[in-house]
């Protein structure tokens, strides 16, 4: 395999110019990356205690990608694909209306947190694609790890801009690439409840989200959604197969009763409403390794009483599923 | 007085590199390497003592020389490359004779450097997006190259722990491609074919070989007591990876992907071992802001590393040759090196 090509000596006459002409095209682009200057001076007291910053590193991403995927696996292209396939679903399906978008910012570090709703919840696109489209911004799902472990669809959900929730993945983010990420703090509790249980908030998680918002000293940003609710309601879940097949729920939903499987891909026409509530600062010091415990499922909690008292306010005013 | 060195594992790629690294340092007085068979590549002035891989004449060594640097680049980090009792032998009994040797009472050793790698951290589906260095791994360990590497730093750690007055540094350093370098990793992009698991295409970090000798060069010039991570800037698709380097990938399925590593590798030459199987399925990224802090700087990044490779590589192609095999003549260089006959100091 290595001597691919015809079998000419590299001592060749004619060869020769060739190969020294790749020789050196090959060893210039190392050459010109910055010589790196003389680490110690000539003469050594034994081991000078290492203090100097590096001046601007070389820095060559972009010259030598071939992709536009970012380090947290998010593709640009990708994801341009993907609204435009995604759109009319946003458009004419679920016919997303939001009200005070303007409240998220166009630039710095956000944490945007929602509440959860669906057996394959129709939230969290709907929440991306609209905050990308009108903003222009890219938005970080995180969501649990479990989506890394399923082939294919772990994929997908990365380079659409899904990361594993992991505290120090939402503090990069945040804090060091001031981006707007996206949590649902009830998890799965809140995907797996059943129709019965609609609209009723699960428990905040731990309040993890208050505190990763307070270390990397950027506003929480609730979002209050209706609809996603009813897109997918699952009438009740079947633990025996969700051990069997190592999942963290099977739900039974609404749609694959009346579409049989065709109705765990398929939602129904549920209208959504976004409303965002205004911006969550924290008045305390960033960068922190701890929080007061006590303050922290404190702001959770306050923070889960507005969003479910906003809920209700929408569903006050909401006269019908499908029309709004 | 001139530093004095000691390089385990002189043989292998990286006690060679690291050998003529410092040959070059006017400041580095003795450069002693010791190795299981021969020097692969020419040296200078680095003298070679043939030991066996556990290291027991060590302590003899450390002392007769008075060494205050050892350089421990002889760290298996394949575990295709040798038989599972010979890979521990290697790692965990060598790593215990060398320390015993250079925390002896009277042993003139000031410093210890470690060549270990970022398979410590495992790869599993809840790690975060970068290791640091304090932060341990998520997932269980699998493999026996695992395993051994995590009991040689828990040696070292031990021994750091216990003497103080030693700078003892460990490096972890991320796959390597270069140009010269052959890993598993490497073979299998020479020849074309890169193994992945069907639906899962990770972000996965590398680092330049010029930037690991850079890097242990480095820690043997500095005070840098503690564990750093190595690799590139950025982190690149593993699919990328095949693409910038003109191979195929070749999809294993995601159930028990290993069942077919020992038939692809009788049948085609692929080389798919234990370790990678995390690596291909979430990949691995490391945090290097520690090491940048202290001073270091990366000539290249993770893509450009696989570049690195790339260029070598279609050169090789191009051309068909390697480099003319080294050997190393034990009569030729001892009178070289010793013979009152050879004026010094001329350019032969």
């Amino acid at each position: 395999m290595e001597a691919a090509g015809p079998a000419r000596s590299p001592g060749h006459p004619d060869d020769r110019d060739l190969i020294e002409a790749i020789v050196e095209q090959a060893t210039a682009e190392v050459d010109d990356s910055a010589t790196p200057p003389e680490l110690t001076g000539a003469s050594v007291s034994y081991l000078p205690v290492a203090t100097r910053r590096p001046e601007a590193a070389p820095h060559r991403v972009d010259e030598a990608r071939r992709s536009d995927v970012d380090e947290w696996g998010r593709s640009e292209h990708m994801r341009s694909i993907v609204r435009r396939l995604y759109d009319p679903m946003y458009r004419y399906w679920f016919r997303v209306e939001w009200e005070g978008l303007e409240k998220i910012p166009a630039e710095g570090g956000a944490l945007l947190i929602a509440n959860h709703a669906g057996a394959i919840p129709a939230d969290a696109p709907a929440i991306m694609h609209g905050v990308e489209t009108e903003l222009g911004r890219p938005v970080y799902g995180l969501a649990d790890y479990f989506f890394r472990t399923l082939p294919g669809v772990g994929t997908m959900w990365s380079r659409t801009g899904g990361v594993p929730a992991h505290p120090d993945n939402a503090y990069r983010i945040l804090h060091d690439q001031q981006q707007l990420a996206l949590v649902f703090p009830e998890g799965t509790k809140a995907t797996s409840k059943t129709y019965t249980d609609r609209y009723r908030l699960r428990r905040f998680g731990r309040g993890g989200f208050v505190e990763i918002a307070m270390r990397a000293g950027v506003p929480v940003i609730p979002i209050a959604v209706v609809g996603a609710e009813e897109a997918m309601p699952i009438v009740f879940r079947i633990s025996g197969v969700a051990k069997a097949l190592k999942l963290p729920y099977f739900p039974v939903t609404a749609n694959s009763l009346l579409l049989g499987p065709l109705g765990y891909v398929t939602y129904f026409p549920a209208k959504f409403k976004l409303r965002v509530l205004d911006p969550i600062t924290f008045d305390v010091e960033p960068g922190l390794e701890r929080y007061s415990r006590s303050r922290v499922m404190d702001e959770a909690e306050r923070i889960r009483a507005s969003m479910q008292d906003t809920l209700h306010d929408m569903l006050r005013e909401r006269r019908s599923v499908w029309f709004g | 007085m001139g530093r004095r060195v000691l390089i385990t594992g002189l043989d292998t790629f990286w006690g060679g590199r690291m050998a003529q690294a410092l040959e070059a340092k006017p400041d580095v007085e003795m450069i002693l390497g010791l190795g299981t068979k021969e020097p692969r590549v020419p040296l200078e002035r680095t003298e070679f003592v043939r030991s066996d891989q556990k290291y027991s004449i060590l302590s003899r060594i450390v002392r007769a020389t008075q060494v205050d640097t050892i350089v421990h680049t002889f760290l298996e980090t394949n575990s295709l490359a040798v038989p599972g009792r010979v890979l521990h032998e290697i790692n965990v009994i060598g790593t215990l004779n060398l320390l015993a040797a250079a925390g002896a009472s009277g042993a003139s050793v000031r410093k210890v450097v470690v060549k270990s790698s970022t398979h410590v951290y495992g790869a599993a589906e809840q790690d975060p997006a970068w290791f640091r260095e304090e932060d341990t791994r998520t997932g269980p360990v699998r493999t026996k190259l695992e395993r051994s590497l995590i009991e040689v730093e828990s040696l070292v750690r031990d021994f750091a722990d216990d003497n103080p007055h030693l700078d003892v540094t460990v490096l972890r350093f991320a796959n390597v491609l270069g140009t010269d370098i052959v890993t598993p990793i490497s073979h299998n992009l020479r020849r074309r074919v890169l193994p992945c698991i069907a639906g899962f295409d990770p972000l996965v970090q590398f680092v330049e070989e010029d930037d690991v000798v850079r890097a242990l060069e480095f820690a043997t010039e500095h005070r840098a007591s503690g564990v750093f991570n190595v690799a590139g800037d950025g982190k690149l698709p593993w699919s990328e990876v095949a693409s910038i380097a003109g191979a195929h990938l070749l999809p294993l399925p995601p159930l028990r992907p290993r069942l077919f590593a020992a038939p692809l590798d009788r049948l085609g030459g692929v080389r798919f071992p234990p370790e990678m199987e995390g690596l291909v399925r979430y990949g691995r990224g490391v945090d290097t802001e520690r090491l940048r802090r202290a001073g270091f700087e990366y000539r290249y990044t993770s893509a450009g590393a696989v570049h690195s490779f790339a260029r070598a590589n279609n050169l090789r192609r191009a051309t068909g040759s390697t480099t003319p095999e080294y050997r190393y003549e034990q009569d030729v260089e001892q009178f070289f090196r010793h013979s009152p006959a050879v004026v010094r100091g001329i350019d032969t």
